[in-house]
């Protein structure tokens, strides 16, 4: 791997350049090749019918006709509003992403900026916690939010964000590298109160790590099964997982019903946003990470 | 500065909330059973709690219709997928008695039973019956045969009869194992079907027709009345390339349902000699190549399906075939404009016969439960969804669902039903008498949805030779010890 | 002085949303959780709790049992010992490939030299396989590899998922598959960070490109190397989805994917007890290698989170 590693000597010859050249770019070829091929086989499988025996790597002519049944009567009495669960499940991912993301900051911030007793053992606390499987305290968690009647709400899908460990320890990470403790001090002595510097020049400079958490923390809520399964009930509450799972459940033990080409419509719809932010949130990745770069 | 102070009051009013919150449900929790005012019974007639001493009730009179209660205004229904609502919506809004709906709506909470989720909401939901506002009281819900024992033993279910006012005369055309499964060790009724499932051999009538010499559905079930006849079949297959059945799980409903005691007792976990027999057959079908070593549901396994697919058979219950075996073996197929003709892949080119032993696979039971606010719906529902036969036979025909009513199956196979897919074969005259044959009294428990799924999972290793079969065995005892804290097994 | 005491104040200040709302959503939950491990206490599956007044409930509690949940899950056939090792080695199956394809990838693309096109296109695809669910993905493959799939058919029929080593490769490759754009963004990020005249310096001394990488790479991304390297193993072992989509609750072929998490699903609604010591075992495991990774990739980012300046 070193070999290939880019600062070499001048008297790296060009024909050596070229070789390692076209070996990155055939890698890469592959590596795009295989990670395309789960959405090439979704779009596939939107196309096709009912029942899906095999595996087909060329379309068939049911698309639109899919689309269709998504937003057709029938799916609108089993599976409730296509479009109604979508805003949920848009509602409660931004909600989560810019709680996390913030907050997340704030309390890196606090521990990497400010001096007090706790510091080091507020510090070790969290990392410790991070360790703990979210699986192991659920039904816990269930029977809590159950009592606290708040079950078919966004409340406990959205608030508890506030306090997340992983997206704490990169966010600290983060700091450590690119934060130095004179553009406080220098904030400081312009006067600025505390939560203000964090707010108006502390963020800015954390936009990449921000824009990077964002992508992360957006996709896993977007993705997000487990709570919102145990806690939405209510068709008008359900996000997106939530529905593909009921739709699932149709095809596990409702032949009658079950419909793997409105699954795979379904699955194709439901990618779709994340891919769309995330093409639109790269751009801002890319160049976010050369603007620190130029400040390293 | 502000936000903070708001997001704090807020946070610290959420965090109070929740603890007065956690006390008043626990107190809820423990007074929960006298809270209920409107069951349909006085809450003195089963003060006993659970059955014991009850027996009395068995031969109880059914209920009198018109005192049943029916005041809630939201009709709760708690299921797993969409299949009861659609049959309840095609079926029985036409139907029902518009009096008792008046200003009651339906209020479906469906909640796949993906990692055990329906169970666990159904019964926290039963749990806080007694404390639960009218509007959100448990009115109706949905079991499976595999884990119905669950609820049939406890008290949460209605009597069909005594509570619920369905006379024995309602129920006569249904068929006796439907109810067996629903029917609590004091004899009590606890809930109903609209459909029956048995169980029949459905096989490739080209691969019959070369290897056996017919694809007569009396001569070939002649050659596989038997496990031994079977066997014998299966090596004539073998030795033309054709797999006998696809996979390993594939017969293991026959054996299961013809067990002589249930997977628990007390308890305690045993593995019946039926179960044995399955995993002593598999083992020796693996060994010699009579099966494809496939999975049910697994791509191989549909595969088989196709009609140059080189499985001879699939055990396949009522909805199977046209659900499941009709689309798989179609080369072209219906959403895409294909056409239910001979020709198109294997429609037409399967036959049905009754295999070596009669069983039963799926099924989905309705039961009224314990504090419920509209009682007399329940009845209505259960009525003319499990006991009209004018609309039962309707399902049948429309829906092709086997439904639970003898006299809707007699009045089609009298008006000379014949099945195009099967080659214009009479199917249902087959089903009839395989579902008269089902017994399953004393052969279910609580669970055994997990004991199947396990078994059937943790012997996969053993045909496949990667362990024997101790070892299979002892892994399936660490599994569903930990599924089920509560039981043993040797 | 007034001053110092003040900006204290601040540090407490700005962690109340974090500790209240962990407090409320997590710590308190997981001191249940710790509580149960040393209860003898399940829940019966085959019964629900009674609502005529007749009592009887499906909770089995009796008591304090002191430390034999955690005897039982430990020993030899209990369900810790048997979904620890597998846990860990299908962890490896997936990390070991996705960290070094994604360092490679990483500096290529960071390499000035190199120029490689399109860079922008390449890495957005590479990320894309994490956007779909995990479910999603992991049926999709299971379907290609698994008998007469197409991937199967291909490679002629192997039937690996049936396979020990087949099975845990094809978990390994799904999990590779939804990370390594993942990781090679954090790593991307940590080596444009670099002073490039520490490079140019290198150059100048006439470093070869194994040292360079060696000695002034590694050491610089030492901190996102350490994100990276605890959160995959925290992930990892806390993996559940992938393997239990292609190999059911009984891990198959032979148990190999059986996992810790799998475990706890499978018994967290009954062996109540055994279950949450399984766990508290998970947590000071996965501490344990989380602090023993940090000490050893990163002394000094450690230091410098607790107010010094990171000296070049």
């Amino acid at each position: 791997m070193a070999r290939i590693e880019g600062i070499a000597g001048e008297n790296e010859d060009q024909m050596k350049l070229k070789i390692r050249q076209g070996i990155a770019y055939v890698v890469l070829v592959i590596l795009m090749f295989v990670s395309l091929l789960p959405f090439y086989l979704l779009l596939i499988n939107a196309t096709r019918g009912k029942v899906q025996p095999g595996i087909k790597f060329i379309p068939e002519s049911l698309f639109f006709k899919n689309i269709g049944k998504i937003f057709s009567e029938d799916y609108r009495a089993n599976y409730g509003n296509f479009l109604k669960s979508f805003c949920n499940s848009i509602f409660v991912s931004a909600v989560s992403t810019v709680l996390c993301v913030y907050f997340s900051a704030l309390t890196a911030y606090a521990i990497h900026v400010y001096d007090f007793r706790l510091k080091k053992s507020v510090h070790t606390f969290i990392l410790l916690v991070m360790m703990v499987p979210t699986q192991a305290s659920a039904i816990g968690l269930y029977r809590m939010l159950v009592s606290m009647n708040l079950t078919n709400s966004f409340i406990p899908l959205t608030i508890p964000a506030i306090a997340a460990p992983a997206t704490y320890f990169f966010m600290i990470q983060y700091m450590a590298s690119a934060l130095p403790l004179e553009i406080v001090e220098a904030a400081r002595m312009d006067g600025c109160g505390e939560y203000k510097t964090f707010n108006i020049i502390v963020l800015p400079i954390l936009k990449p790590a921000l824009a990077v958490q964002a992508i992360f923390v957006f996709v896993s809520n977007w993705n997000n099964l487990f709570l919102p399964q145990m806690l939405l009930d209510d068709a008008n509450k359900k996000t997106i997982p939530v529905v593909l799972q009921l739709i699932k459940a149709n095809i596990d033990s409702n032949p009658m019903t079950a419909d793997a080409g409105l699954m795979n419509m379904f699955m194709v719809l439901a990618i779709l946003p994340v891919v769309v932010i995330y093409l639109l949130l790269s751009k801002n990745i890319v160049g976010g990470v050369s603007l620190g770069a130029v400040k390293g | 500065m502000a936000q903070i102070k708001k997001i704090l009051a807020g946070a610290l009013a959420l965090c109070m909330a929740g603890s007065v919150l956690t006390a008043c449900g626990g107190d809820n929790g423990g007074s929960s059973a006298g809270g209920s005012t409107e069951a349909g019974k006085s809450e003195g007639g089963s003060e006993g709690g659970s059955e014991g001493g009850e027996a009395a009730k068995t031969e109880a009179t059914p209920a009198d219709a018109a005192s049943l209660v029916n005041t809630g205004k939201v009709y709760n229904v708690y299921c797993w997928n969409t299949e009861f609502k659609e049959r309840f919506e095609k079926y029985y809004e036409g139907a029902k008695d518009t009096a008792l709906w008046d200003g009651v709506t339906v209020n479906w909470v469906i909640n796949p039973n993906d990692g055990n989720n329906y169970q666990t909401k159904l019964d926290e939901a039963i749990k806080n019956q007694g404390s639960a506002a009218d509007d959100e009281k448990v009115d109706l819900f949905l079991v499976e045969a595999d884990y119905a024992m669950k609820y049939v033993n406890s008290d949460a279910c209605l009597d069909v009869i005594g509570e619920i006012g369905i006379t024995k005369d309602d129920l006569k055309d249904q068929y006796k194992y439907t109810q067996d499964v629903m029917t609590d060790s004091n004899g009590t009724l606890k809930g109903l079907s609209w459909q029956a499932t048995p169980g029949l051999f459905l096989y490739n009538a080209e691969y019959a027709k070369q290897v056996l010499g017919t694809d007569d559905p009396d001569e070939v079930q002649a050659m596989v009345s038997d496990w031994d006849k079977f066997a014998e079949t299966a090596q004539k297959m073998k030795d033309a390339g054709i797999f006998m059945v696809s996979g390993y799980d594939d017969t293991y409903r026959c054996f299961s349902n013809n067990a002589s005691a249930p997977w628990v007792t007390d308890g305690k976990i045993t593995i019946d000699p039926q179960i044995k027999a399955w995993v002593d057959q598999t083992k020796d079908y693996s060994d010699k190549g009579f099966n494809n070593g496939t999975s049910l549901w697994d791509p191989a396994w549909t595969a088989g399906q196709k009609i140059d697919g080189k499985v001879f058979g699939y055990f396949y219950s009522t909805w199977g075939i046209p659900f499941c075996l009709l689309p798989n073996t179609l080369d072209k197929s219906e959403d895409d404009g294909g056409k239910l003709e001979e020709g198109n892949g294997g429609y037409g080119k399967w036959r049905a016969c009754k295999g070596p032993q009669s069983y039963f696979w799926g099924g989905t039971w309705i039961v009224g439960c314990y504090g419920s606010d509209n009682i007399a719906i329940t009845r209505d529902v259960m009525l003319k969804l499990t006991c009209n036969a004018d609309i039962m036979a309707q399902i049948t025909e429309n829906e092709q669902d086997y439904t639970n009513n003898k006299a809707a199956i007699k009045k089609l196979i009298d008006g000379g039903y014949t099945n195009p897919f099967l080659g214009g074969q009479n199917h249902l005259a087959l089903l009839s008498d395989a579902a008269e044959q089902i017994d399953l009294t004393g052969k279910v428990s609580a669970y055994d949805q997990g004991c199947n799924e396990e078994f059937q999972g943790a012997m996969k290793d053993y045909f496949q030779g990667k362990v024997d079969y101790d070892t299979a065995l002892g892994n399936f005892k660490t599994n569903i010890t930990t599924k089920y804290g509560d039981l043993t097994m040797d | 002085m007034r001053k110092t005491i003040s900006y204290a104040k601040w540090g407490y200040i700005f962690l109340i949303p974090f500790v209240v709302i962990y407090t409320i959503f997590a710590l308190i939950p997981l001191l249940e959780t710790f509580g149960f491990s040393f209860l003898d206490y399940t829940v019966s599956q085959g019964a629900v709790s009674s609502i005529r007044g007749g009592g009887g409930d499906t909770i089995v509690n009796n008591g304090f049992c002191g430390l034999s949940n955690y005897i039982k899950v430990m020993k030899s056939d209990g369900i810790f010992n048997i979904s620890f090792r597998s846990t860990v080695v299908l962890w490896l199956v997936g990390f070991i490939p996705q960290i070094v394809v994604s360092l490679l990838l990483a500096s290529w693309f960071t390499d000035i030299r190199l120029k490689l096109k399109a860079q922008g296109f390449f890495k957005t695809v590479m990320y894309m396989p994490n956007v779909i669910m995990a479910s999603a993905l992991s049926v999709l493959f299971f379907s290609l590899f698994t008998k007469s799939g197409a991937i199967d058919d291909l490679l002629g029929g192997p039937d690996l998922l049936k396979n020990e080593w087949g099975a845990r490769g094809v978990v390994g490759f799904i999990n590779f598959l939804m990370w390594y754009g993942n990781t090679t963004i954090l790593l991307m990020a940590a080596m444009m960070g670099i002073d490039t005249s520490l490079y140019e310096a290198a150059q100048i001394d006439g470093a070869n490109p194994s040292q360079v990488f060696w000695q002034i790479t590694m050491p610089l991304i030492k901190p996102i190397l350490a994100y990276v390297l605890v959160t995959s193993m925290i992930g990892g072992l806390q993996m559940y989805d992938v393997p239990y989509l292609i190999g059911g609750t009984q891990g198959n072929p032979n148990g190999v994917l059986k996992t810790l998490v799998s475990q706890i699903q499978l018994g967290k609604n009954s062996s109540v007890g055994a279950v949450s010591a399984l766990s508290i075992i998970v947590f000071i495991v996965s501490a344990i290698l989380g602090f023993i990774t940090l000490k050893i990739m990163d002394d000094q980012s450690i230091k410098t989170r607790y107010g010094k300046k990171k000296k070049k």
